[in-house]
């Protein structure tokens, strides 16, 4: 269906094409709310209880952390790891503390990830979830140490790991420790990858530039959300220096798919259901 | 004759101004020495003033200088018996990373760098040293290579960033960068990387994973180059002098900042005024490095490696969390 929505309206704008710095969050508020693809109205009740897709035409609304963890993990089940962390200003970059102040009260977050443990249909595992709410869900000093921590925290407990990447890549006012992170968390993973531990990445809209060049891609198994841009870089960077507009399906999840990037593209109806089947692949096959 | 950056003007100068005092002595047979030693004198109060104090800004000028010296010329003072090896075995070779096996003196070798073009055709050849996924590719069945043949690995870092184009994109840019770190982060082999021109962003990183590694004085380290800090930043891309330096990227900075082991001094002036020199001065620090991680097991040089990294970062704690839940 979400095929068909593709090739029938070519002609019209997609929301996977929007360029990353004009990334809207069309956070569903109020009674009703209208489908930022397709103009459908629905009931805000109603589409939270649909996962937050839109019932006419299938366009996925992000998801936050929060919503995300309580969309998967069985109720009651998460328990959160360093909830209180939050960012310094390493570079003395103006402007900074106050940028993510104004984010903290806004989001009600601490940072651009959600970590922790808890269960998705009675199999344990660690999770990780980026909230693009905050600061574009770039990558600092925090969120590197909070997933490698999570990571860590897998590897003590022999549990599998899984994130959901929504990052509009590094964090610029940490300059080089923020490219630092894209290490950080791969050292860890490499531990968690030698013990033969599982890692499953499920990319969400948008993930891009340093998260996209780490974890997000060496996942032992790559998932993305149907319509996610996707890429290393940016499209109106790419546009600039080949000189050439780009395919209207460029870094869509459907693009990387079809070259070969992803696994599989998973309908968030249908997201659960994959993962527990993966989990309880890799539990031997007990329920 | 060097290519003289703006900031040295005064320098070159004074320079001439001695030069031609120094040709009318001899000329109208006049005794100017006083005064030459004078000047001679400021000259060199002035270079040590310019080159000592140098602003990030002109640290960039000096790494993105079309004479600096590049990873092939490094290689050719610093190894005997280099072979370059190429190709992905996937797609392509991609000549914007140079690799191969190479003798250190006695002791066998890998050497991977960014290879930069000295002018517009080798350039254009080697995509101004900006690699697609086969670069990166190439660059770890080398070192995957090196492992195999427990041969140690020595990266040059020297690139404006990973090829920011359609087809690397189809290739998995982020997957070919992404996958380097994870593998570079468990090799079981000593890896020294040098940054010696211009490291940004994933693009320096996905060959930059060492137990040691190192800077040049006038290199610079960042997570994005100046330009495309200022134009996501300020949406300016002529405030890159502000980005450089507000983004800490000097070699000292990062240095400052944990992130790197030593600063290789440059010669006076810059890498390029004397190439031969400057491989010297990167001997000794190579040498010492290679000394120590040749020590270590298998097993120490991946703990090192993961203590290094786990590292790096900084944060703090609230005392009361306001977040949501
Ligand atoms: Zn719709």
């Amino acid at each position: 269906m979400l095929k068909d929505f593709f090739s029938k309206n070519a002609k019209k704008k997609k929301y996977a094409t929007i360029p990353t710095a004009k990334i809207k969050h069309d956070v569903p508020e109020g009674l009703m709310s209208k489908c930022p693809e397709c103009k459908h109205i629905m009931y805000t009740k109603e589409l939270k209880k649909n996962l937050l897709v839109c019932q006419s035409c299938g366009y996925h609304y992000p998801m936050n952390s929060y919503e995300r963890i309580n969309s998967l993990l069985d109720e009651g089940s998460f328990i959160e790891y360093d909830k209180e962390m939050i960012s310094d200003n390493p570079l003395n970059f103006p402007g900074y503390l106050e940028k993510l102040e104004g984010d903290r009260k806004k989001t009600q977050l601490n940072e651009a990830v959600v970590t922790g443990e808890g269960t998705i249909n009675d199999f344990p595992l660690v999770i990780a979830v980026m909230d693009s709410r905050f600061r574009m869900g770039s990558m600092g000093s925090v969120v590197g140490e909070k997933i490698t921590r999570a990571i860590e925290k897998a590897v003590e407990k022999k549990l599998p790991f899984i994130i959901f990447t929504a990052s509009g890549g590094a964090r610029m006012q940490e300059g080089i420790l923020s490219l630092m992170q894209m290490a950080k968390t791969s050292v860890a993973l490499k531990r968690l990858s030698e013990n033969g531990q599982l890692f499953i990445s499920v990319m969400t809209h948008p993930t891009t530039g340093g998260v996209s060049a780490s974890f997000a891609s060496v996942g032992d198994y790559n998932f993305a959300e149907p319509g996610a841009l996707i890429g290393f870089a940016g499209r109106r960077v790419i546009e600039q220096t080949i000189r050439q507009e780009l395919p209207e399906d460029f870094q869509t999840a459907e693009f990387l798919f079809k070259h070969g990037q992803l696994d599989k593209v998973i309908k968030r109806s249908e997201l659960k259901e994959t993962l527990t089947k993966v989990l309880k692949i890799h539990a031997g096959g007990r329920e | 004759m060097t290519t003289e950056l703006e900031f040295e003007r005064p320098i070159r100068e004074l320079k001439d101004k001695i030069a031609e005092l120094q040709s009318f002595m001899k000329e109208k047979d006049i005794d100017l020495t006083e005064e030459i030693t004078r000047l001679e004198e400021k000259l060199n109060n002035l270079e040590n003033e310019t080159y000592e104090h140098m602003k990030p800004w002109d640290r960039v000028q000096i790494a993105r200088h079309a004479e600096r010296p590049t990873t092939l010329d490094y290689i050719s003072y610093l190894f005997t018996d280099f072979i370059e090896l190429h190709g992905d075995r996937l797609f392509a070779d991609d000549e914007a990373i140079v690799g191969g096996i190479a003798m250190y003196e006695d002791l066998p070798v890998t050497v991977i760098g960014h290879q930069r073009g000295k002018d517009t055709k080798e350039n254009i050849r080697r995509n101004f040293g900006m690699p697609h996924p086969e670069g990166y590719r190439k660059a770890l069945r080398l070192m995957k290579q090196a492992e195999k043949f427990n041969r140690p690995v020595i990266c040059f870092l020297d690139t404006k960033g990973a090829y920011p184009g359609m087809s690397a994109e189809e290739r998995g840019q982020s997957e070919a960068i992404a996958r380097n770190l994870v593998e570079m982060a468990g090799l079981t082999v000593p890896i020294v990387c040098i940054v010696i021109g211009e490291g940004a962003s994933g693009g320096a990183l996905g060959i930059g994973v060492g137990n040691h590694v190192h800077m040049l004085e006038n290199s610079w380290y960042s997570v994005i180059t100046p330009e495309g800090a200022a134009s996501i930043l300020w949406k300016d891309a002529t405030k890159a002098k502000l980005a450089a330096e507000s983004l800490k990227i000097t070699a000292p900075d990062v240095k400052e900042l944990g992130i790197i082991d030593e600063v290789i001094e440059e010669v006076k002036g810059g890498a390029h005024r004397d190439p031969k020199e400057q491989a010297e001065r990167i001997n000794v620090v190579l040498k010492a490095s290679l000394q120590e991680l040749l020590k270590l097991s298998k097993e120490e040089l991946v703990e090192q490696r993961y203590e290094k990294y786990k590292n790096m970062g900084q944060f703090t704690f609230v005392n009361d969390s306001i977040g949501v839940n």
